[in-house]
């Protein structure tokens, strides 16, 4: 029987579950090495031949060359390990959080500060807000 | 006896620890957040616990998806600052209390909770940005702490219920340790917050304000909410509030509210504090 998933739903959401942890294992391996800073070295040095060395998919390999992390997350990334990736490149998890909500920094920080986006309408997907 | 005498509640925001590390908790976006820990610094000043249990979460810094344990116990005599990727925060080694985890770890096993016993670990933002909130910048923390790491990054984390009861056994735990030691439970994370997808930056001060209610005053009910619940209305990363049930679980069915904050937004969270004293 399959599992009870009841957190499917939720949109623009993503649970990293068993699924997304089993397809995301490399990528978020090769996330969890550049807390080295001589992997950081070399991935900034060379980023496409670094992640040449991770048995990750081309698709993954290319949403984290693009930082993509919709797509990231998508293909099995969780965001404390991608969050990795964003250090690495000197951004903040604001800024971040911005890009996957299609939003400036700006504007996002805007909402923020403005008691953040509301649940009104973003409970599930296809809801009338 | 050892004896539990508070539980602290408070989230645990990275920006948080980089505002305190950086002196940048007088500026106007973070002295609200800051005001709201003041009550804080003096009533803990006066209490002066022995030790801490922290209840908190790794965020991908001491275990890897190589290893997750749902409930480790850090049983280790000191315990570092993890390297988050930018160095270690600036704050003093973390001193454990060897003898008293052992003891906890031993006990809670016993009483059905399989516990992964952790001798070397290093603990990031989770564990230090909460003993920041409560202390400042001292040059050594003023107490011993037993760090104590729930998993919320792979899905299923423990039951809200789960953790309510591991709070019972830690009572019963910590009373059974043949010591004179004042001992406080923290449970740290949340509030409502979301960091991921085209829904990051979800905040829901209703639910936020209904949990801090409900777990001082019904808790046992409070601990049945079911995850999906705590995802779909409090954002992905809303789930830690699971570990303020171990805190609330460790303390009486009655408890003294002595302090209670609640502040939007610190980064991309909602910052809840609560302090609840037990009954002399």
């Amino acid at each position: 029987m399959a599992l009870h998933k009841p957190y499917l739903d939720i949109p623009g959401t993503t649970i990293f579950d068993a699924e997304r942890a089993r397809q995301g294992y490399h990528l978020n391996s090769f996330c969890m090495a550049l807390m080295k800073a001589d992997n950081r070295a070399r991935f900034k040095a060379g980023e496409r031949a670094y992640l040449d060395e991770w048995p990750m998919s081309e698709e993954q390999k290319q949403a984290v060359l693009a930082r993509d992390y919709n797509r990231m997350i998508a293909l099995g990334g969780n965001i404390y390990f991608l969050a990795k990736i964003f250090s690495s490149d000197g951004l903040s998890f604001q800024y971040a959080a911005a890009t996957m909500t299609g939003m400036s920094q700006q504007a996002y920080a805007q909402m923020m500060l403005d008691g953040g986006r509301s649940p009104e309408g973003n409970r599930y997907i296809g809801e009338k807000r | 006896m050892a004896r539990i005498t508070a539980g602290v509640a408070t989230s645990h925001i990275p920006a948080i620890g980089a505002a305190i590390d950086q002196g940048r908790t007088r500026e106007p976006y973070w002295a609200p957040v800051f005001a709201g820990y003041e009550f804080s610094r003096r009533w803990i000043a006066a209490q002066q616990p022995d030790v801490v249990f922290l209840v908190y979460n790794d965020h991908a810094s001491a275990f890897s998806l190589d290893l997750v344990p749902t409930f480790a116990i850090g049983c280790a005599e000191r315990f570092a600052p993890a390297d988050e990727g930018w160095g270690p925060r600036p704050v003093p080694e973390v001193q454990g209390h060897a003898e008293l985890a052992g003891h906890i770890a031993q006990s809670l096993i016993q009483s059905d909770f399989d516990l992964t016993v952790v001798n070397r670990m290093d603990v990031d933002h989770g564990l230090t940005v909460p003993l920041s909130l409560m202390f400042g910048q001292p040059p050594a923390w003023p107490c011993r702490v037993i760090p104590f790491a729930v998993n919320v990054v792979l899905y299923p984390p423990p039951s809200g219920m789960r953790c309510f009861r591991l709070g019972h056994a830690l009572r019963q735990a910590i009373g059974s340790f043949d010591a004179d030691l004042k001992v406080q439970v923290w449970g740290t994370g949340g509030m409502s917050h979301q960091l991921q997808g085209p829904r990051a930056g979800l905040i829901n001060k209703a639910f936020d304000q209904q949990f801090l209610d409900r777990l001082i005053e019904e808790p046992e009910g409070l601990a049945q909410l079911p995850h999906v619940d705590y995802m779909r209305e409090a954002g992905s990363e809303g789930i830690e509030l699971v570990m303020w049930l171990i805190m609330r679980g460790a303390l009486a069915p009655r408890v003294r509210t002595v302090h209670r904050f609640y502040h939007v937004p610190a980064s991309n969270t909602a910052v809840g504090h609560l302090i609840l004293e037990n009954p002399p």
